[in-house]
């Protein structure tokens, strides 16, 4: 009797006990975000105990993994697990400023586009059509020869910024489907305005696919970045995996045997990717209570 | 009068570039009066979900008013105070994320945020009860794990947990049993005394139009006869609502030629424009075409 009476009025708060009391017990979420903790942590805390500078010389060149070269050195005796841990720092501001950048204008011009409907859905389209047809490559280039970028944060923005339009397509895509059904209608009957139907009825139906759709910019962002740094429009100070990526390929080192300079910046973004997609699994049966029961 | 539709149209545009075009509700005129019950008989597709949309401000008018209380119906939190729908298919009228009961804590938030969590558990387990819901069973559950008959029943509850004066009831009995489909009527009867008006939508011709006073026949968008229920069913003018009344669909033989029209009331009497109004209050429309 009382447990009832207590679930009708505090639903939001018993919604979200309950998602976190099936998060914590779905396997696959929580492997997916003790990886990408994992990394994250070791980016964070792993430059404190780092004594070497990512990018300084030392006499002992192309060493393989030892007690004092955790993960080796570059042809140029550049320690690696320093490179590494600096590396992922990078890589990860990299993909959280661009893919969430990115995921913002997304949702935003996506779920405008798609709830809205009409001649604000034809401009924002068109909006979103223009910018995925341009070439963003070519529009780095040009930015950079006259701004430059020289920041990992710049470089961020800047992937986010062109990012985008697919994420707005697949989230207008949803949203159409979704606001023609009745509760949608029967929640503005109960006196819910547009922005509130759109954050509490809609967008809680796609709340795994809008996790996915960060997920996939994040590691877009990170892909996009490691493929500026390779031809020069990367930020030039500081290191990150794809630069290590692009100078293992550059000094040859697959050709060498030089194992040790690209498995971990590879094996870092596959995990980090990987693992996020792992956790997007987990999160859409914590989402979808109909997942739950089978 | 309380709701008067007046000469209202919908026209839906499809198509690419919406080049063509759907008249879904044509040039319909009736009104509801406190405590009045109307049905509104038609088939699939005649327009009386769109009809019910456009009351509930859920689609506007291409051409036409309707207006509650004078005001034009337009959606908003006033408006949906006085004004209530039931829509006909349950399964997607809850938010399949949610707790079905949610829909009862919506309506709290925007109506009756002063009244104590005790209180307001109470007053949604009376309701619960008042549609022959055992509370225990329903509160607490998903949408997939309750029946469509409890849905409606739910759909039902939340509507009379505000003190609404109309109530557009889209097929509220579609998924019901037949026992507890009594008891809803006899809920509705007993709210209608209280003064609450209710425009009945249905496709067949269910208990439910009983309670009418007044049963309005759509088809294809356009009224073709409207009346007093007992005139409407006892001495049916149209065609079409006579073949709606027989109710027996004969086997290779389609439905809407099924009967020859004979000879039109409507240019017996030589009227022209509009319905022609056979006796007080019964109204009917050109039985040989469509756009006479």
């Amino acid at each position: 009797m009382t447990t009832i009476q207590e679930a009708v009025p505090r639903e939001r708060a018993a919604v979200r006990r309950e998602a976190l009391y099936f998060a914590v017990r779905n396997g696959k979420l929580m492997t997916g975000l003790t990886i990408v903790l994992a990394l994250l942590l070791l980016g964070l805390i792993g430059p404190l105990f780092v004594a070497a500078a990512p990018n300084e010389y030392s006499v002992k060149a192309m060493s393989p993994p030892t007690g004092e070269h955790w993960f080796g050195t570059t042809t140029f005796g550049q320690d690696i697990f320093a490179q590494f841990v600096h590396g992922l720092r990078a890589t990860f501001a990299v993909g959280v400023v661009g893919g969430g950048i990115a995921a913002v204008i997304g949702m935003v011009v996506g779920f405008v586009a798609g709830y809205v409907g009409g001649l604000v859905d034809e401009v924002l389209n068109m909006l979103t059509n223009i910018v995925l047809v341009i070439p963003s490559l070519a529009v780095l280039l040009i930015v950079n020869a006259y701004l430059g970028i020289r920041s990992v944060a710049v470089q961020g923005l800047f992937i986010g910024l062109t990012q985008w339009p697919w994420a707005a397509r697949a989230i207008r895509a949803q949203t159409f489907s979704l606001r023609t059904r009745e509760f949608v209608d029967l929640a503005r009957m109960s006196g819910s305005g547009t922005g509130r139907i759109i954050a509490r009825e809609i967008a809680p139906n796609m709340s795994s696919y809008l996790f996915m759709t960060f997920i996939l910019l994040f590691g877009g962002s990170v892909l996009i970045a490691s493929s500026l740094d390779f031809i020069g429009l990367g930020p030039t100070e500081g290191v990150s995996l794809g630069l290590m990526l692009q100078n293992a390929n550059q000094w040859s080192a697959l050709q060498l045997g030089m194992w040790w300079w690209f498995v971990p910046p590879g094996a870092a973004i596959t995990a980090i990717v990987g693992a996020l997609y792992v956790a997007n699994v987990g999160l859409d049966e914590v989402f979808n209570p109909k997942l739950r029961e089978t | 009068m309380m709701l008067r539709l007046d000469h209202v149209t919908k026209v839906f545009r499809i198509g690419a570039f919406g080049g063509r075009t759907v008249t879904a509700v044509k040039d319909v005129s009736f009104d509801v009066a406190p405590g009045e019950v109307v049905s509104l008989i038609g088939e699939s597709g005649s327009g009386k979900s769109t009809l019910g949309r456009l009351i509930l401000g859920l689609s506007r008018a291409t051409g036409g008013t309707i207006t509650f209380d004078g005001r034009p119906a337009r959606a908003g939190k006033d408006y949906y105070r006085d004004v209530q729908g039931i829509f006909q298919d349950p399964f997607s009228s809850f938010n399949p994320v949610f707790k079905a009961d949610r829909v009862f804590a919506m309506i709290k938030e925007s109506y009756h945020p002063g009244v104590p969590e005790g209180e307001w558990a109470e007053r949604v387990r009376t309701a619960l009860r008042d549609v022959r819901l055992n509370p225990d069973q329903v509160l607490g559950k998903f949408p997939h794990q309750l029946s469509g008959g409890q849905l409606q029943r739910l759909l039902i509850a939340r509507a009379l947990l505000l003190e609404i004066r109309l109530l557009v009831a889209d097929e509220i009995t579609s998924m019901l049993d037949a026992s507890t489909r009594i008891d809803v009527l006899n809920l509705l009867a007993e709210l209608k005394t209280r003064g609450l008006g209710v425009l009945y939508i249905t496709h067949d011709l269910s208990l439910g139009n009983y309670l009418a006073e007044r049963t309005i026949v759509l088809r294809e968008g356009a009224v073709v006869e409207m009346g007093p229920t007992g005139d409407v069913f006892g001495d049916p003018l149209h065609p079409y609502t006579r073949e709606l009344l027989s109710a027996v669909p004969r086997l290779h033989e389609d439905w809407a030629d099924a009967e020859d029209p004979g000879t039109c009331l409507y240019h017996e009497r030589g009227a022209s424009g509009g319905l022609l109004e056979a006796a007080p209050g019964h109204l009917v429309a050109c039985a040989r075409s469509k756009t006479c």
